[in-house]
């Protein structure tokens, strides 16, 4: 054999294996869906996709298995938590990116890593000990601090580093060209940052972002020691519509990682198309996202 | 030249990267409605002088500066950077339009120094296009996206995004060095048009450029330090004919850089 063919045979053995390693994870993604969505069938024939889905009320005891509230719960957390993690994560981004002094983002920059590292039952813990009780300070009748509110803080400061680290990048690369051409025509630095760098990093922020909410709803422990778990359609508790977010709430991912461990039969089957059910929402965002992300690049 | 009304000018200026000295005690004056052209060898520091008459090297934290730059008389130091930076427009070597329309390009700079109005908007982006001849190339798709124009037609937009503020002087750093001949030719004959209302600085290496587009040439060349000195500076006629530094006809003649 000479070396050429060796060479050439040992160039499509690795093209296989790379595209084994490839197929690897597209398959694993089928399967878990495929076995999620099988183990899910029996409670989508017994009690019906739709009403499952539209479903407020889940007792397992007597046969109810509505999700709506969760999926309820899971919709709002989330929201809350970019509402309060975005513009934070861009701050700190437009900070790090654009106004810090080198020795400044020496030090932050690693503390938000490290922020990143920080496994999710500590983020529970801190948010039991401190923010449940600051939350627990707003006057509403029923506030007991355990709820969305609470949920979405810890999730928001969750989410940051994800947001933050990509959106950094994102501004970072935005060409010199466009800030000194800013710049040269009279504009403050705020005006370049606002009308300029932002706009032309926004395919990277979007990205940060989705990848922000893919982490946030899928995010479980800590938010099963914050948001009270209570399986209730989350409503006002004021005459001020915000303070729906006082309210306590289950998410999709709390109501399985609570009750797996002693559900059977049909109860046990309805958490398993709970899971399915959150797949196909982190799907639709992911999709979105990338759609977003097409039409702002054009 | 001394007939000539000074537009702008620098007083024993030097500038600083840290410790290393760019620029060596430079004295110039810029005359008004006329095209200079600085040229020189590479890293003799002609784009960084041209930054400082618009303070763009405020933007690099190592940089000081001892000596003056003055516009109209008033030193740029002391002026509201935003101001005077309206008042010096740039455009750059590589053409960097913004990721928007071209309206919105043209529109970019008025819109921050304050004009809101849609009808005025309208009116000053066709009279800038049309200043910085692009107007008849793009009249009837302004929603466009400028980075969609070839590069020499971004980079009249980039004229016409200077223009377009008003400004006294517009700084060219190499205007024509990423494009293609034809595309050099209408910057050329531009600048040509445009020095009846602006006062232009241009930076360049095409000695052949600063022939044609210039009526004042400054020259300039590093000493033993590697600071940028400026040698000579006269009417363009006189320095491509009768130097009076050798260093000067070396360079024009092509003997070195």
């Amino acid at each position: 054999m000479t070396s050429g063919t060796r060479r050439t045979g040992l160039e499509k053995i690795m093209k296989t294996v790379l595209l084994i390693s490839a197929l690897a994870s597209v398959l694993i993604v089928l399967l878990i869906f495929v076995f999620t969505l099988k183990e899910a069938m029996p409670a989508f024939r017994e009690i019906g996709v739709w009403k499952m889905l539209s479903g407020t009320t889940w007792r397992p005891g007597n046969g109810e298995f509505g999700i709506l509230a969760m999926i309820a719960g899971s919709g709002l957390v989330t929201l809350g938590a970019i509402i309060i993690g975005v513009p934070l994560a861009l701050g700190t981004a437009v900070f790090l990116s654009e106004i810090a002094p080198e020795w400044i983002v020496r030090v932050v920059r690693p503390s938000i890593e490290l922020l990143a590292g920080i496994p999710s039952v500590v983020y529970g813990l801190f948010g039991m000990v401190i923010i449940v009780p600051l939350v627990r300070m707003i006057p509403a009748p029923g506030n007991a601090g355990f709820g969305l509110l609470s949920a979405s803080i810890v999730l928001a400061v969750m989410v940051l580093p994800t947001i933050a680290n990509i959106s950094e990048f994102a501004i970072r690369s935005v060409p010199r060209g466009y800030k000194e051409g800013s710049l040269a025509l009279g504009a403050t630095k705020w005006e370049t940052i606002s009308r300029v760098m932002i706009p032309a990093a926004r395919p990277g922020i979007i990205s940060a972002v989705v990848l922000g909410l893919g982490r946030a709803l899928g995010e479980t422990i800590a938010m099963i020691m914050v948001i009270g778990n209570s399986v209730i359609l989350p409503t006002a508790m004021t005459d001020n519509p915000l303070s729906i977010f006082l309210s306590r709430a289950r998410t999709l991912t709390g109501n399985i990682a609570v009750e797996i461990s002693y559900a059977t039969g049909v109860h046990e089957s309805a958490l398993f198309a709970t899971g399915v059910v959150l797949f196909i929402l982190i799907m639709l965002v992911n999709s979105s996202a990338r759609f977003l992300l097409k039409k702002g690049a054009q | 030249m001394e007939t000539e009304v000074t537009r702008m000018q620098a007083e024993d200026y030097s500038l600083f990267y840290g410790q290393f000295k760019a620029l060596n005690k430079i004295n110039i004056k810029i005359p008004a409605n006329r095209v200079t052209a600085f040229i020189g060898p590479s890293g003799c520091g002609k784009s960084t002088f041209l930054r400082s008459f618009n303070r763009m090297n405020d933007l690099i934290p190592s940089v000081t500066t001892t000596g003056t730059v003055y516009l109209d008389g008033k030193d740029v130091g002391k002026q509201d950077v935003v101001e005077l930076r309206r008042k010096v427009g740039m455009v750059f070597q590589r053409p960097n339009p913004f990721p928007k329309s071209i309206f919105d390009n043209v529109a970019y700079g008025p819109r921050l120094h304050g004009t809101k109005n849609k009808s005025d908007l309208a009116v000053l982006v066709e009279k800038s296009l049309r200043r910085s001849a692009l107007w008849d190339e793009v009249k009837d798709d302004l929603q466009k996206s400028g980075m969609s124009l070839s590069g020499g037609q971004q980079q009249r937009l980039c004229i016409a995004r200077a223009i377009a503020v008003n400004p006294e002087v517009i700084l060219m750093d190499e205007p024509a060095s990423a494009l293609d001949p034809v595309a050099t030719l209408k910057i050329e004959e531009l600048m040509n048009e445009l020095k009846n209302k602006y006062t232009i600085a241009i930076v360049t290496h095409n000695m052949q450029q600063a022939g044609r587009v210039s009526d004042y040439t400054a020259f300039m060349l590093t000493d033993e330090n590697r600071s940028g000195n400026l040698i000579e500076f006269g009417a363009t006629k006189q320095i491509f004919t009768t130097p009076s530094d050798s260093r000067t006809e070396d360079y024009i003649s092509g003997r070195f850089g």
